[in-house]
């Protein structure tokens, strides 16, 4: 044998890349299953074939009827955005206030077990059901309008800004707390002199950025009748008013984007 | 023991009166702001006279669950979670490109650049059940615009998050393949693609999550999913089989965001 | 001062951390506890301000049975105890003058606390110690712009603050390197001799121990095996706390005695200044 042919025997022909799943069977066998899940899903999906087959004449339709955007009921128009605004920031506010105590009762090193079970149950609850789901039940016990969509949006607000707020102090080292009850200090003055200190800042932080979520939810609360301006595009798709529809859909994204920019500047500003 | 007889000053103050001042007018702002808002909102206060009662009525009216429908319930719950993937699925085709748009160090030029942010801005602030009732106008109802609804609302998040990625790479591979002299697409797919795939990974299975919830309630606005049923429950006052629609509602949101963060503690 | 009587710990893991532990401290002497990791020192420390709930025994401070105590009469008895850790445990977004003044939380109202607005005599106080822990003009800087060192001389002007009849101290050298840890424990003995407080002082390091302390406690196991004084601390002593060891190169001979009361050697000269020698503060900024 040559030196040659021990160096090829010894070179291995064969190399792959690194792939997310090693084994090669799981790996095709996974991609098997996407193919099947999703002939299984289009085929019990109940689908209108037709219908979709004629979406795309009526989509070019509906956006020939949208252009030029209808801004002639500016009114209406500034009348929705500004309540929905109001909604956002009435949602904010007492949103951050519901959410301290809410979140001092879910961090599991302040609290009791059974205090912290209770809490972190009402969070779970109310982030697991949509904002449309949860404004539906203010519409029906509050009736229409821009208050069941505050509440909607405090509910919201709060277990979000709880949850944060309680990872944050659960997050807190331990040897602090311990440092300041050691001086013989009470939980009030434990709260004011350590716990807020170290929390405040991602706090206000938070709740920044749900005020910009809530000017975002806001526009959708009043789809199902709890105010804002999701209320008037709503009614103008109803009517086919496509050209109105528009005009408040470039009003949302300008709103939103003013909302982002704002809370991005603030929240640059508190580090 | 000189020292010890110094005297030492007696006042200190945290804040200069400056900086309280300014901290008392953020905090009489920030509750003018508020009071302005709800005085603005017309709020009929004498409703919450008589809320807890309505509560306790619905309450008492929701138990119990009407089990007899959990029949009719699972080819809705199947139609929410095939919204939320498949949408998610389309994001996915959809959401790369625009975030190669979108991301500064792959943009072709800044109009091309101000055109990604732009889609992506638009996407997001866009609720998916807006998308829902755009769609529903042009594909009908049912599932079909529950899907594009999904995934249209998805590609501002996923994009958004993509896009971020793509400009925090490590620009050193990029220009080893670069100097090879491959073409833009071979330097996209060997130097860009393979260290931001794990952050697709992770936010397409965080974002079918967020999509689970959000297809629960695309049926409001017919749309497809569970939300058809339960609209029509709570407008029929059928408060029982509400009850165990929210119950069976909240169990698969349970159980696919703990499917999601397994996938994600093992793709990281 | 402080009694300590048949005072016993048991985890809910079933771990017995203390078991039967009796002492007692009757003039102001710096107390080391002494013993191997796990042995519960820290439990011991803990137990007697209640940081730790012990599981039954007596603490008496004072005449006050600290044990029996309700939340509010525990509080009252906390604020007679002043506590420094080995980490340091600053709250580290205040600055050192609301860390040292943290120590008077027990004895001001809350608005006081919250406007920070703190009695005169405090605020005096606190300058006072912050000057004697060598950490003048530190007063605005936040905590967590501060070094390990520097952390650890705050801490102290913490439990000072309290005017406490005892300190407990636990582990304050573990973080530190060997220079800064010798600065701080004479810093700590000076200070605690000045102000007529005794002191219980959890360490492991058995050279710092016999060169600091009047007095050493030696625990194994959650049972006391040695108390006695330094200078009684025997390869035999130590193998009972610690284990079979070769500890002829732990152990203090009469050559190098610098108990940080008599004067003599380098160590001994060094003492009776303040610790401003510049040795530790230039290593700020390091955290």
């Amino acid at each position: 044998m040559t030196a040659q042919t021990k160096i090829q025997g010894a070179t291995p022909r064969q190399w792959h890349t690194i792939k997310l799943i090693e084994n090669p069977y799981l790996r095709y066998g996974f991609l098997a299953l996407v193919v099947v899940y999703f002939f299984w899903s289009l085929g019990t999906l109940d689908i209108d074939w037709h219908r979709v087959d004629s979406g795309m004449t009526r989509a070019g339709n509906m956006f020939s009827r949208m252009v030029p955007p209808d801004f002639g009921r500016w009114e209406l128009l500034v009348k929705g955005l500004v309540e929905s605004v109001q909604m956002a920031l009435a949602a904010s506010f007492f949103g951050m206030i519901v959410a301290v105590p809410l979140g001092l009762c879910a961090a599991v090193n302040l609290v009791p077990k059974p205090v912290y079970l209770v809490a972190r149950t009402i969070i779970v609850l109310s982030r697991t059901f949509h904002e449309v789901i949860i404004a539906i039940f203010f519409v029906k016990i509050f009736g229409f309008g821009p208050l069941a969509g505050v509440l909607t949006l405090i509910v919201a607000s709060a277990s979000f800004i709880s949850k944060m707020l309680a990872e944050d102090i659960e997050n807190l080292p331990p040897g602090q707390l311990e440092a300041v009850r050691a001086t013989g200090a009470s939980f009030p003055k434990l709260l004011i002199y350590c716990i807020s200190p170290q929390a405040l800042p991602r706090y206000l932080g938070v709740s920044i950025y749900r005020l910009d979520a809530n000017i975002r939810h806001s526009t959708v609360v009043g789809i199902v009748g709890a105010g804002g301006i999701g209320q008037v595009l709503a009614a103008s798709f109803s009517r086919y008013d496509y050209d109105f529809s528009l005009a408040i859909l470039i009003a949302i994204v300008t709103i939103v984007f003013v909302g982002e920019f704002f809370s991005t500047w603030v929240r640059g500003r508190l580090r | 023991m000189a020292e010890h007889a110094r005297k030492y000053p007696e006042l200190w103050q945290r804040f200069t009166p400056r900086q309280t001042l300014v901290r008392y007018s953020w905090y009489m702002g920030v509750i003018f702001v508020a009071v302005w808002s709800v005085r603005n909102l017309d709020i009929p206060w004498f409703y919450f006279l008589d809320a807890h009662i309505q509560a306790a009525d619905l309450a008492v009216r929701m138990w119990p669950p009407d089990m007899d429908f959990l029949g009719q319930l699972y080819d809705p719950l199947i139609e929410t979670i095939h919204i939320a993937t498949l949408g998610t699925a389309v994001t996915i085709v959809l959401a790369f490109p625009v975030a190669f748009l979108a991301a500064r160090n792959t943009t072709f030029n800044s109009v091309t650049w101000f055109i990604g942010r732009l889609i992506l801005v638009t996407s997001r602030s866009v609720n998916t059940v807006v998308w829902g009732l755009l769609f529903v106008a042009i594909f009908g109802p049912g599932p079909m615009a529950g899907i594009w609804a999904i995934a249209f609302r998805s590609i501002g998040f996923m994009g958004k998050l993509t896009a971020e990625a793509i400009e925090e790479i490590d620009q050193g591979p990029v220009e080893a393949i670069e100097a090879t002299g491959a073409s833009r697409l071979q330097v996209l797919w060997f130097g860009i693609l393979p260290q931001v795939l794990p952050v697709i990974y992770g936010t397409t299975v965080y974002r079918w999550d967020i999509n689970i919830r959000e297809s629960t309630v695309l049926g409001f606005v017919g749309a497809g999913g569970i939300g058809i049923q339960l609209y029509a429950s709570i407008n029929l006052f059928s408060w029982q089989e509400v009850s165990l629609m929210l119950i069976a509602v909240f169990c698969v949101v349970v159980v696919s965001e703990f499917v999601s963060a397994i996938v994600r503690q093992r793709i990281t | 001062m402080l009694t300590v009587e048949n005072l016993t710990k048991v985890y809910p893991t079933g771990a017995k951390a203390l078991s039967d532990v009796s002492f007692l401290v009757d003039e102001p002497k710096v107390i080391a506890i002494i013993g191997p990791s796990g042995a519960g020192k820290s439990t011991l420390i803990r137990c007697v301000n209640r940081l730790v709930e012990p599981t039954s025994g007596k603490v008496l401070l004072g005449d006050t049975d600290v044990i029996s105590l309700n939340r509010r009469g525990l509080r009252k008895a906390r604020r007679r105890m002043g506590m420094i850790f080995q980490e340091y445990n600053l709250v580290e977004r205040l600055t050192v003058m609301e860390n040292v003044l943290s120590g008077r939380l027990g004895f001001v109202g809350f608005w006081r606390a919250y406007r920070r607005k703190f009695p005169s005599d405090d605020v005096a106080a606190a300058f006072r110690l912050l000057d004697r822990v060598g950490l003048e003009g530190y007063h605005n800087t936040r905590a967590d712009a501060l070094s390990g060192g520097e952390r650890q001389r705050v801490g102290i002007a913490r439990a000072l603050m309290q005017a406490p009849d005892l300190l407990l101290v636990d582990e304050p050298t573990a973080s530190l390197d060997p220079k800064t840890s010798r600065q701080i424990m004479r810093l700590l003995v000076e200070l605690a001799h000045e102000a007529g407080t005794p002191a219980l002082v959890n360490i492991h390091d058995v050279a710092l121990a016999q060169t600091f302390s009047d007095r050493i406690i030696g625990l194994a196991a959650g049972e006391i095996v040695f108390d006695g004084s330094s200078d009684q601390l025997t390869a035999d002593v130590l193998t009972r706390i610690y284990g079979e060891e070769d500890w002829s190169t732990t152990i203090r001979t009469d050559d190098d005695n610098d108990n940080g009361m008599t004067e003599g050697s380098d160590e001994g000269k060094q003492k009776g200044r303040p610790e401003k020698d510049q040795g530790s503060i230039p290593e700020a900024s390091a955290g």
